[in-house]
């Protein structure tokens, strides 16, 4: 009960801010970390649910915004057919939904791969792949411009009663919808882990014979997880192109995915608040410090925080303080009453 | 292949046929047959390294087998993954405790219950009626193993935190959460102090009296010859004696097995 009114006070807060923090800057700043926060927590269900170390999730992140820019920008390619493929300019929202399905597709096809090598040739496994989607981006200037980037990327845009339909170009406009995917993701993958999908994805990270041995499917488990995982990603990335408004193939760097992983790391992987607490903290840090700190010992403060919590917290800062509050009070342990359906 | 078993298939859970295993160079199981009927509780013995386990792991899919046959209810394991076997209904517990640790024990027994739940992706994102009340039965099954068991004052503890003897009791409750018609216990007893093991053996009782036929893997000769219907002896991955409890106890050669040779005891 009380995690839940916590919550509300949270989502409130987040809703209203702009609202009462009239600084462009800071709720920008608010928008590309609320980005990264919905793909750490994709990264966060592949990851803290199942325990696969998925180190090429920028590739899905990456996919969603290119394929977003893409449809919304049309494009013409010559792949070897009589006559080029052309495709005219979609919707934003559309382009969007299209980036969410592309990623999910790329999502199955990784996890129906990889998942025959588990462990570190997993992690080899999706390293590669995000290299390899870098590398395109890189070289098709045909369909991706290069390294010259997708410019002009048409933002996204909502009918609102009374306003009509209206583009989402201000700060605090593109502030709540980055907001709204984040609130619908956490709920689809809280629903997805506390269903009877969790408990089998919860199964493998914890005993995966023992799973076995119970009736799971390992590989239809890992690969739906990894799916649903690749389209929040992807519904990540494409927002990020529309509210960015360019993408370059800088999108897929390694760092990008080193992000989310210490995001979910220091949040707590596994929970469901871990990746926004920890997105919250490694996003806003570096502008924190920006105006304070040289560079260099913005890096080094940064260090030392990834260094304390894995040292104090080496679950994360949000069971870490689940378990000081449970101390607390010792009465919450005996959670027998939960058993009623 | 399923015209010789049909008729067999009545009364006869398991059927394994020369069963073999080569492991590199070493024989741990060299051609063993047996069949556990419908109902019974048969007991695998032998001195360590005698096969018992590597036989667990043939039939339930997590080794597979050099040689051999195992039917299950008359159907041909070969090539099935463990998952699969499971839903068929032969489930198996594990020597060492294996339980999901980090979960509670409440959540172990829902985890188990996995095959008696279809809910899909689409079903658990939108939380359909139909998912609701699957759940609902779920939850309920789940308090119910819990009472068989009798760890539902323990619902709430997380797994890894019970003593080793409730953790044997959670690995059971966990074997019986996906509803088996043949429970494979490897070693249940291995460590339980004598008032455990006897309530383990009422319980291995009970769970024959619900309609489950149980192979069972075990050191403790007292409850193995007290709850076994029949008794194999395996010794060097061959089968030396099969019969019942008492047949087994005069068979010299088991006597040679588990004592030693005269020679070798002078």
């Amino acid at each position: 009960m009380k995690g839940r009114l916590g919550g509300l006070l949270f989502l409130a807060a987040a809703a209203t801010l702009p609202l009462w923090l009239r600084d462009p800057y800071f709720v920008a700043i608010l928008t590309s970390t609320g980005i990264f926060i919905i793909a750490a927590i994709s990264l966060n269900l592949l990851l803290g649910f199942t325990g696969q170390l998925n180190l090429g999730q920028a590739a899905f992140f990456g996919i969603g915004a290119y394929t977003s820019a893409l449809l919304s920008l049309g494009f013409d390619v010559d792949i070897g057919l009589p006559s080029p493929v052309v495709v005219d300019p979609k919707p934003a929202w559309i382009a969007f939904l299209g980036a969410v399905i592309v990623s999910g597709l790329f999502g199955w096809l990784i996890g129906k791969l990889a998942f025959r090598v588990r462990g570190a040739y997993f992690v080899i496994v999706t390293i590669s792949f995000a290299e390899v989607m870098r590398l395109v981006a890189l070289n098709w200037v045909d369909l991706t411009e290069g390294p010259m980037a997708l410019n002009n990327i048409p933002p996204l845009s909502v009918w609102w009663p009374g306003a009509g339909v209206t583009a989402l170009v201000t700060k605090a406009q593109q502030y709540w919808l980055v907001l709204a995917v984040g609130v619908l993701c956490y709920f689809l993958v809280a629903r997805m882990v506390r269903s009877r999908i969790g408990r089998a994805l919860i199964a493998l990270r914890e005993n995966e014979p023992l799973a076995r041995s119970v009736g799971v499917r390992v590989t239809h488990y890992l690969v739906v997880a990894t799916v649903v995982s690749a389209a929040i990603a992807g519904a990540a990335g494409a927002l990020y192109a529309h509210c960015v408004r360019i993408v370059d193939p800088d999108v897929f760097l390694f760092i990008y995915t080193v992000t989310m992983v210490i995001m979910v790391v220091a949040g707590g992987k596994g929970t469901l608040a871990g990746p926004v607490v920890g997105g919250l903290i490694f996003g806003l840090m570096p502008q924190a410090l920006r105006g304070t700190a040289p560079p260099e010992v913005q890096w080094v403060i940064y260090g030392v925080g990834i260094i304390l919590i894995v040292f104090f917290l080496p679950r994360g800062i949000v069971p870490g303080f689940a378990d000081l509050a449970r101390l607390g009070l010792p009465r919450a342990r005996s959670r027998t009453a939960r058993v009623a359906p | 292949m399923n015209e010789i078993n049909r008729d067999a298939a009545a009364d006869v859970a398991l059927d394994v046929r020369d069963l073999a295993v080569h492991i590199g160079g070493l024989v741990a199981l060299g051609g063993i047959s047996f069949k556990v009927p419908f109902g019974a509780i048969v007991s695998l013995i032998g001195p360590n390294g005698a096969g018992k386990t590597t036989a667990f792991n043939v039939i339930t899919g997590f080794m597979k087998a050099t040689e051999g046959q195992v039917f299950f209810r008359g159907r041909d394991l070969a090539r099935l993954t463990p998952q699969l076997i499971a839903a068929l209904g032969l489930v198996r517990t594990f020597q060492r405790t294996s339980l999901f640790t980090a979960c509670t024990v409440y959540e172990n027994v829902l985890t188990a219950l996995h095959l008696r739940g279809r809910t899909g992706l689409f079903g658990s994102l939108l939380r359909l009626p139909a998912m609701r009340r699957e759940e609902a039965g779920l939850h309920t099954e789940a308090q119910g193993i819990l009472d068989f068991i009798g760890l539902a004052g323990r619902a709430g503890e997380l797994a890894g935190n019970l003593a080793y003897g409730e953790q044997r009791l959670l690995g059971l409750a966990i074997a019986l959460g996906a509803k088996p018609t043949l429970l494979l216990l490897d070693e249940p007893a291995a460590g339980l102090n004598p008032s455990e093991t006897e309530g383990f053996k009422q319980l291995i009782r009970r769970i024959r009296e619900r309609g489950t036929t149980v192979l069972l893997v075990e050191h403790d000769m007292q409850m193995v010859m007290s709850i076994s219907d029949e008794v194999l002896v395996l010794n060097q991955g061959r089968l030396i004696a099969a019969g019942s409890p008492a047949e087994v106890q005069r068979d010299p050669e088991v006597i040679r097995a588990y004592l030693g040779t005269k020679r070798a005891a002078a």
